[in-house]
């Protein structure tokens, strides 16, 4: 009997009735998150309904020296939930209570498997809304968005999940439940807990930061005729000291895409449109509104929209919002990549990009998030042509390159998880990812928690299963503390 | 199943949050992402289990998941086609094989609803022993609508004012005989719009009940005999006021796709919900005012197959002094579902339950649905809640009372339909 086997023995006692699931035509159903082509099938999934049964499974883990993914909605793109064949995997989908809306404080306290959106719904009636706004934020959980410092389209103006969440009550790979606040004084842990994509606990109670919708919001959309065109017009609007809530490009092969799948009418024969949101005090919004319509007019625009209404407004963003999916409209299967580079870089890159389709004859549509230089290339390909799959991999994979070349990042808010965990060297030094597994490893030391994400191969403490013996070699060499 | 179809999932996850038996449960294997993927498990030569045959049967059909997906899956083709296999492939239990056998016995048929009528009187009754007999027996009892009188209408309207439209009149099984005077409204409303409304006597069910639960044979045996109705009455539009009915009408090409002499016939007709058709043709009588405050009810069938969201707002709307209110949640399904609230009786009760509440924290006078199997779900629900009988008048109803001027105290509490004891 293997330690998975005897664990599994175990959980029915700690989770209520129908929350093991071991079936396994059932258990393949969870072999993947949003990013298909990791697959793997769990050896054993739970439905947990609260902390404590997170709690008492991580705990029983830790017993059976058995490694755990957690997972949420199952909606991430590089792969950090994929589950481990022998492995636990811990689904929050049931935990999704709101269970403090307090106004007064403009805070709300929800669990890990809330959606995204869902926040925003139950206190829009009074004014409030989550600023950061995955584009995936209808199905998203905000447990996931916690692990993967989620941003979304109005992070440019707002800041990304860091920035809106104040505390967050976790269990730590020990199966000890904590909380841990924005205020705390001395270290940072929360700050280090997001973004930590499953590797130093799981969240299961999250308060986040509610913000006063905006007096007045402007949505535009303006067309151009070619992608550098729009390149201009966005550092043109940023080096007028303008700060749009949002400014998001699609190439014509994306807007081809989200008008095959949402009908959003953008105007024809435009080579990339920009969609530009401004938001705050009427007068302030009117102000920068006049500004950003005369630079993309001196940029070539050949076409401006301003949405009149929400429903106007909805639509506009409806396009933008459905383009990773909307791609399934005009490719078999694709990439989503997602790296970063300074604005200045963004017409470099992006040429690059374009030498890179001639070179493999693949397909790229570029949706990005011009305003902070957060590329979104999908990465086309047919699998069933011989070939095609691994020739869109390398592209996907030259992407990377580019970006790191001009100064940029491997992600931008998707994380690194399974699928990017082996450029994490192109980007850090041995010693850079050494540091990284410390701290992993002050809160993880047995290396339960998601392993095989985030780091490339298997080093120090962190990948090997069980108690790792001795002294981290930086300790030993006396670079480094160990917590 | 066509791996095709299933090869257009790309796993985004923006069904989950439609699905109604996702929102109850939280599994991924009841998602439609989830059953898409048993679906491909299928394909790639997993027999069909007992665990896949119970997540295929939890889903509704409500097709919600169709309009969330921004990818264009054809989800309902695909449960379509796997409710079909599990038909052919899957062997049941003795009960659930007993209570399908009963359901697609006795519901497509007219007659034998009709003489279901007096046993009915005495289900509410014998509810408590009949769920012990089995759940879905004490479901039907639970759902059974006070009985009215029939209705019988001519095989003819004729239009007040000027024709403007000749139109065939699909009156349904369930709408037929638990819900005449839906019928009766539906004519008065396009007579006096200036349509000759035809009502084959003859005609049969459409078949949309057994094409959901994938008796795919059956589904064209109605189908073909429903399309031979109405070419014998000579119209080629047929105004459809049961949302179920509609949607698998509108589907009936696909259905008789390997016959092609009936597909050609199936797409010369023209299927239209009676508010998609009133839209189209635009107002022409009088509209009286209505002061009542009305919640209407998006039936699945209409909103997520059909897409027919707009028009029914819109033509309550223009009524004078009638309110129109939103339910919450209004894109997921009561768990109607055809015959599903018979069928997976716990989870419908659970969606219905939920409907309820939000039905009635809209706090309308009346609650309008499109659909008769929503409109007995609902209202069970409702008397579940231990709030008395709800007042559920079909969009039909409403206008008919507009255009005729009457109280609008008569919705919803029809003098022919009688209370059961």
């Amino acid at each position: 009997m293997s330690e998975l086997e005897r664990l599994t023995a175990r959980l029915a006692a700690v989770l209520p009735p129908g929350a093991v699931i071991t079936d396994p035509v059932r258990l393949r159903t969870y072999e993947c998150d949003g990013l298909t082509h990791h697959r793997a099938t769990p050896g054993v999934v739970v439905l947990p309904d609260g902390a404590e049964q997170v709690a008492a499974v991580v705990r029983l883990c830790g017993e059976h020296g058995v490694p755990f993914v957690a997972r949420g909605s199952g909606t991430g793109l590089s792969g950090g939930a994929l589950p481990r064949t022998d492995g636990v995997l811990i689904v929050t989908s049931r935990m999704r209570r709101i269970v403090e809306i307090d106004i007064p404080n403009r805070r709300a306290v929800v669990e890990p498997g809330v959606t995204n959106l869902a926040i925003t719904e139950a206190v829009r009636d009074q004014g409030y809304y989550y600023a950061p706004d995955p584009s995936s934020q209808q199905v998203c959980s905000i447990g996931g968005n916690v692990a993967e410092n989620s941003g979304g389209a109005h992070c440019l103006k707002y800041g990304f999940t860091v920035n809106h969440v104040l505390a967050a009550e976790i269990v730590t790979p020990d199966g000890d439940i904590v909380e841990l606040s924005a205020m705390d004084a001395g270290y940072d842990l929360l700050g280090a807990f997001i973004g930590s994509e499953g590797t130093l606990g799981i969240a299961t109670k999250i308060t986040v930061r509610l913000s006063r919708a905006p007096e007045a919001v402007t949505t535009l959309l303006a067309a151009f005729t070619s992608i550098e065109a729009g390149g201009h017009a966005v550092s043109a609007i940023i080096a007028a000291g303008v700060v749009p809530a949002a400014i998001e490009m699609m190439d014509a092969l994306a807007i081809e895409a989200a008008e095959a799948a949402v009908h959003c009418s953008y105007p024809a024969g435009a080579g990339a449109v920009l969609v530009v949101e401004l938001d705050g005090p009427h007068a302030e919004v009117e102000h920068q509104f006049a500004a950003v319509e005369r630079i993309c007019r001196d940029s070539g625009a050949f076409e401006i929209r301003v949405a009149a209404s929400a429903a106007e407004r909805a639509a506009i963003w409806k396009g933008r919002k459905s383009a990773f999916a909307a791609v399934g409209r005009i490719s078999p299967a694709y990439i989503v990549q997602d790296g970063v580079v300074p604005r200045t870089a963004l017409p470099r890159v992006l040429a690059g990009i374009d030498r890179l389709q001639e070179e493999f004859g693949i397909r790229v549509a570029n949706v990005f998030h011009a305003g902070d230089g957060n590329l979104h290339p999908l990465v086309l390909f047919d699998d069933s042509v011989p070939g095609e799959a691994e020739r869109a991999e390398i592209v996907s994979g030259r992407i990377l390159d580019l970006c790191i070349e001009h100064g940029g990042s491997i992600t931008g808010e998707h994380g690194v998880g399974v699928d990017k965990a082996r450029y994490m060297p192109r980007m850090f030094t041995g010693d850079d990812l050494d540091t990284m597994q410390l701290v992993r490893c002050a809160f993880d030391p047995r290396g339960l928690a998601n392993p095989g994400k985030v780091f490339p191969t298997p080093r120090l403490c962190g990948e090997v299963p069980g108690v790792r013996k001795g002294a981290h070699p930086l300790v030993e060499a006396g670079l480094a503390e160990q917590f | 199943m066509d791996p095709e179809l299933i090869k257009d999932c790309v796993h985004c996850g923006f069904c989950l949050p439609a699905c109604p038996t996702y929102v109850l449960w939280g599994e991924e294997m009841d998602s439609p992402r989830g059953r898409i993927h048993l679906m491909g498990q299928h394909v790639e030569g997993t027999p069909i289990t007992d665990a896949m045959a119970g997540h295929f049967d939890a889903c509704l059909g409500c097709m919600a998941c169709v309009t969330a997906c921004p990818s264009g899956v054809r989800y309902d083709r695909l449960i379509e086609q796997t409710r079909a296999v599990v038909e052919r492939e899957h062997v049941r239990r003795p009960d659930d094989r007993a209570i399908r056998a009963l359901v697609f016995a006795l519901f497509p048929y007219r007659r034998r609803l009709r003489a279901m009528r007096l046993p009915m009187r005495l289900t509410r009754r014998l509810r408590a022993f009949l769920d012990q007999v089995h759940p879905s027996l004490g479901a039907m009892a639970e759902l059974a609508p006070a009985v009215p009188r029939s209705v019988r209408l001519p095989p003819l309207v004729r239009a007040r004012r000027r024709r403007r439209a000749r139109v065939g009149l699909l009156t349904g099984c369930v709408q037929g005989e638990f819900f005449p005077q839906v019928n009766a409204a539906t004519a008065r409303v396009l007579a006096l719009e200036g349509c000759d409304v035809v009502i084959p006597p003859r005609q049969g069910c459409c078949g949309a009940l057994s094409l959901h639960a994938g008796r795919e044979a059956e589904a064209r045996k109605f189908a073909r005999r429903t399309i031979a109705a109405f070419e014998r009455a000579g119209v080629d539009t047929v105004v459809v006021n049961a949302a179920g009915c509609g949607s698998s009408m509108k589907d009936y090409a696909d259905v008789l796709a390997g016959e092609p002499g009936w597909a050609a016939r199936a797409e010369a007709l023209r299927t239209r919900d009676l508010t998609e058709f009133l839209t189209e043709l635009g107002p022409v009588a009088e509209r009286r005012p209505l002061p009542v405050t009305v919640a209407y009810h998006d039936a699945c069938h209409l909103a997520h197959a059909q897409g027919v969201r707009a028009q029914p707002r819109e033509l309550l709307r223009a009524i004078p002094e009638l309110e129109l209110r939103e339910i919450g949640e209004s894109a997921i399904c009561c768990g109607s579902a055809g015959t599903y609230n018979l069928v997976q009786p716990e989870a419908a009760r659970e969606l219905g339950d939920r409907k309820a509440e939000r039905v009635l924290a809209a706090g309308a006078d009346v609650l309008v649905s499109a659909n008769p199997g929503c409109t007995m779900q609902i209202a069970a629900a409702v008397r579940r809640a231990g709030k008395g009988e709800i007042r559920v008048a079909h969009t039909a109803e409403v206008l008919d009372a507009s255009l005729r001027g009457l109280e609008p105290g008569i919705l919803g509490r029809s003098p022919i339909r009688r209370r059961m004891p």
